[in-house]
């Protein structure tokens, strides 16, 4: 019970502060002092009091893009757990839902966009739909991999399994795994150098593009439903990457916060130092990080 | 040599009586045979008459740093187009016609520049009245997958308004039409009548960043009607001026190339050293972007031994924290990746379209005002012309870089060695029916002024030709084949300015 408090608490309030210590790694880079670290819940607070401009064109799609979005994405919140826990929701095949939640809020953020019929969201919606079906096998060959590592298609007993000797085991193929991951989250959550989550310049956007006709409370939603699902992603990757449980449950909880700390600053580290990719190379990485995962399988099935 | 031409110099007045008038056939064929023989088209516009419109074409020749000269009075209200031999002139051409309802014959595009009312018209030829910026006809491909997109003339950014028009095939762009002139402000009209204080001030805002540009190439018009000797330390400190004005636009120009890629250290650190090269520009003038620094006859503010050593030392500090900030650019391997082979423009195509300044240098286009037709300081200090090969956005980034460096070690030279002496000479009447002629280097290129004065002294024409009134054309033949993602960056390359082109 006691667990589920903590993982409710910690899955609704902690997603904006990733963005800001990304950004303050970013600021710190680029020699300047940066927005506080609270500064999206200063934004997200800020939106919510604002009113709403919506375009005459539009329908009820429009206003439904957001909502459904930030629903489907809380919902897959319930299903990943946050270090070496139990998800408040766990059953044979999770996993699957997990992903499709995330194409469910996709299909209707595109939707939303090309409703507004602008030029330019319906160039961001036929680009976020290319990458993504680029992502998704990435994502699908690494869950296979656990899968086969744990034997269960459950995320929490699938991701409590990966321990140290787990790591000792099959080593080489979680390292494949990470890597290609880490590709899928920065491309999931249009991170340089993929998409710049900074820029103003409409013709270069892949997700705020689709999002440019949203204002007020949409908005808000579309900000944090885009925090949470780096969080979430963000999630998935510690629970590999860190192998480590102490056994108690509160010193569990500080290092699985810490390590998305840690993952933040890392997101932040890799945006200052790389330059976004030219729109044509994205395909390429996406497939590259589709084939580290696939070998991570390899690795595993042999 | 081309026969038919009235040759003269950078920086100098001619009689307008010495220029060739030529019949419209002999004009044509001229023009022609000059383009063919390595002449380049500088500026090519109409000046109203009493029945006629007579159009006036300036030539510049590389090696002897030529300048050339003729005319032909255009009479009917058509007159033959030249662009399928000499696509150059495809925008001056416009312009006239805009400007004078003259329509240019087998004109592939005669489409407006500006939407301005016409300067004059031809007897028998009602004027006609300009339609709304931005509403004219515009190129579209037809096709199943073909989608339009059409961005401006209100932009995401705090920059000026244009308004551009893309066909694309998906992410392909297949064609790019930028249509401005939201920013007329028809300055070409303001100064005309006798030179003063206020001409000054509209000279010096045709395009803001260019200041000391545009109000050089203003005070020599005037100095060359005038005869006035300009001092050797007023030379000299416009020269600083100039090449400051230089420095701060590519570092800035730099930073933003860096921030469209998403590059944030570079971005950010050449936005503040963009700053510190205004500064000191507010140290010679008190403005830091040049205002009334440059006066017809000298400048207006004296640089003591004092000022020059304290800028001498902010120079060599900004030239470090610079080189840091750039370095970090060409050591990124994905800044490199995302640069190279990007918006590129053929050197075939920058000779064509008749390209200048940085743009055309980065596509292998060896000219440069500052060594081909000298003018002021630079007659008697020689800067190395920098070109690349390539003519993609990493060649045009490149070119800048490498301008840095040429003009912070101009400066550095200049300030030690600043003559004494006045800095100012007191100008006089002009000169009555001439024309004058002034080229200057800004740091996007050539900035070309020319007068025409009337019996009394006054300016009766006065015309402007911004370095992007030639380069646009380079943006939208750059995007041609590209990706339309890459449009901001390709933007960003070429930097040009809307009121300059709008004027």
């Amino acid at each position: 019970m006691i667990d589920t408090l903590f993982h409710m608490v910690l899955v609704l309030a902690m997603p904006p502060l990733l963005l800001g210590v990304i950004g303050k790694t970013k600021a710190a880079f680029a020699g300047r002092v940066g927005a506080p670290f609270l500064q999206p819940y200063y934004d997200l607070s800020r939106l919510m009091r604002k009113g709403v401009v919506i375009s005459d064109t539009t329908t009820w799609i429009f206003k439904a893009g957001p909502a459904v979005t930030l629903a489907a994405t809380l919902f897959a919140a319930l299903l990943v757990p946050l270090g070496k826990h139990a998800a408040p929701v766990s059953f044979e095949g999770d996993m699957i839902l997990f992903a499709y939640l995330f194409a469910l809020g996709r299909f209707f953020t595109t939707v939303a966009a090309l409703d507004t019929g602008s030029s330019f969201e319906g160039m961001g919606a036929a680009r976020e739909v290319t990458f993504s079906c680029l992502a998704e096998p990435a994502l699908f060959f690494a869950l296979i991999t656990l899968t086969r590592l744990s034997g269960t298609m459950s995320l929490t007993p699938m991701l409590n399994h990966v321990t140290s000797p787990v790591w000792v085991a099959a080593g080489a193929s979680l390292i494949l795994l990470l890597a290609g991951l880490f590709v899928v989250l920065l491309a999931e959550n249009c991170r340089i150098p993929f998409d710049d989550p900074n820029t103003h310049l409409e013709l270069t956007m892949i997700h705020e593009v689709m999002v440019l006709d949203h204002s007020g409370p949409y908005f808000g939603c579309i900000l944090y439903g885009a925090a949470l699902k780096l969080y979430l992603l963000g999630a998935l990757f510690v629970n590999i990457a860190v192998p480590f449980a102490s056994g108690n449950a509160f010193v569990d909880w500080a290092l699985f916060a810490l390590s998305m700390l840690v993952l933040a600053v890392a997101i932040g580290v890799v945006e200052s130092v790389m330059a976004r990719l030219r729109l044509i190379r994205v395909p390429q990485l996406l497939v590259a990080a589709m084939i580290l995962t696939a070998f991570s399988l390899v690795l595993v099935v042999r | 040599m081309t026969p038919g031409l009235l040759f003269t110099q950078n920086g100098s007045a001619v009689s307008r009586e010495e220029i060739p008038e030529h019949s419209g056939e002999r004009f044509c064929e001229t023009l022609i045979s000059a383009i063919d023989g390595g002449w380049r088209v500088v500026s090519y516009f109409g000046a109203a008459e009493a029945d006629a419109v007579r159009l006036y074409c300036i030539l510049s020749f590389k090696t002897h740093a030529a300048l050339g000269i003729m005319s032909t009075a255009v009479t009917g209200n058509s007159f033959p187009s030249l662009v399928e031999a000499v696509p150059q002139l495809h925008l001056f051409e416009r312009e006239i016609a805009e400007q004078f309802g003259i329509s240019f014959e087998g004109h592939p595009w005669l489409k407006p520049v500006r939407f301005e009312t016409q300067l004059a018209s031809l007897p028998a030829v009602p004027p006609k009245a300009p339609e709304k910026a931005g509403i004219m006809d515009f190129y579209r491909v037809a096709g199943d997958e073909v989608h339009e997109v059409a961005v401006g003339p209100v932009h995401a950014g705090i920059i000026e308004p244009g308004h551009f028009r893309f066909q694309c095939f998906g992410e392909e762009v297949m064609h790019l039409e930028i249509s401005l002139g939201y920013q007329h402000r028809a300055v070409e009209r303001m100064v005309l009548g006798r030179p003063g204080l206020r001409t000054l001030k509209c000279m010096e805002a045709v395009a803001g960043d260019t200041t000391i540009g545009h109000g050089t190439a203003y005070a020599m018009v005037v100095e060359a009607l005038c005869g006035a000797r300009v001092p050797a330390k007023a030379e000299a400190i416009r020269g600083i001026a100039l090449e400051l004005e230089r420095l701060a636009n590519h570092t800035g120009d730099l930073g933003a190339i860096a921030g469209d890629v998403g590059y944030l250290p570079t971005a950010s650190f050449c936005g503040r050293i963009r700053g510190d090269f205004l500064n000191m520009s507010a140290e010679l003038c008190g403005s830091r972007f040049g205002r009334g620094l440059v006066t017809p006859g000298g400048v207006q503010f004296d640089v003591g031994r004092e000022l020059a050593d304290k800028l001498r030392k902010r120079i060599d500090v900004a030239r470090r924290e610079v080189t840091n900030a750039v370095e970090l650019l060409w050591d990124s391997p994905s800044v490199m990746g995302r640069l190279e082979g990007t918006g590129v423009v053929s050197e075939k195509d920058a000779l064509d379209l008749g390209l200048v300044g940085p743009a055309a240098r980065a596509s292998g286009l060896n000219r440069d005002i500052r060594r081909d037709h000298p003018f002021g300081i630079y007659n008697v200090t020689q800067l190395p012309v920098e070109t690349a090969k390539g003519g993609d956005v990493y060649a045009r980034t490149l070119v800048r870089w490498l301008e840095i460096e040429k003009s912070l070690h101009f400066i550095e030279e200049q300030l030690a060695q600043l003559p004494g002496g006045s800095i100012v000479s007191p100008a006089a009447q002009l000169g009555e029916n001439r024309m004058a002629l002034a080229l200057v280097e800004g740091w996007r290129g050539e900035v070309c002024h020319v007068a025409l004065t009337d019996g009394s002294g006054q300016f009766q024409r006065y015309k402007i030709t911004d370095p992007s009134f030639h380069n646009w054309s380079g943006l939208a033949m750059a995007l041609r084949g590209g990706q339309i993602s890459d449009f901001p960056l390709c933007n960003k390359s070429f930097n040009l300015s809307y009121c300059g082109f709008d004027l």
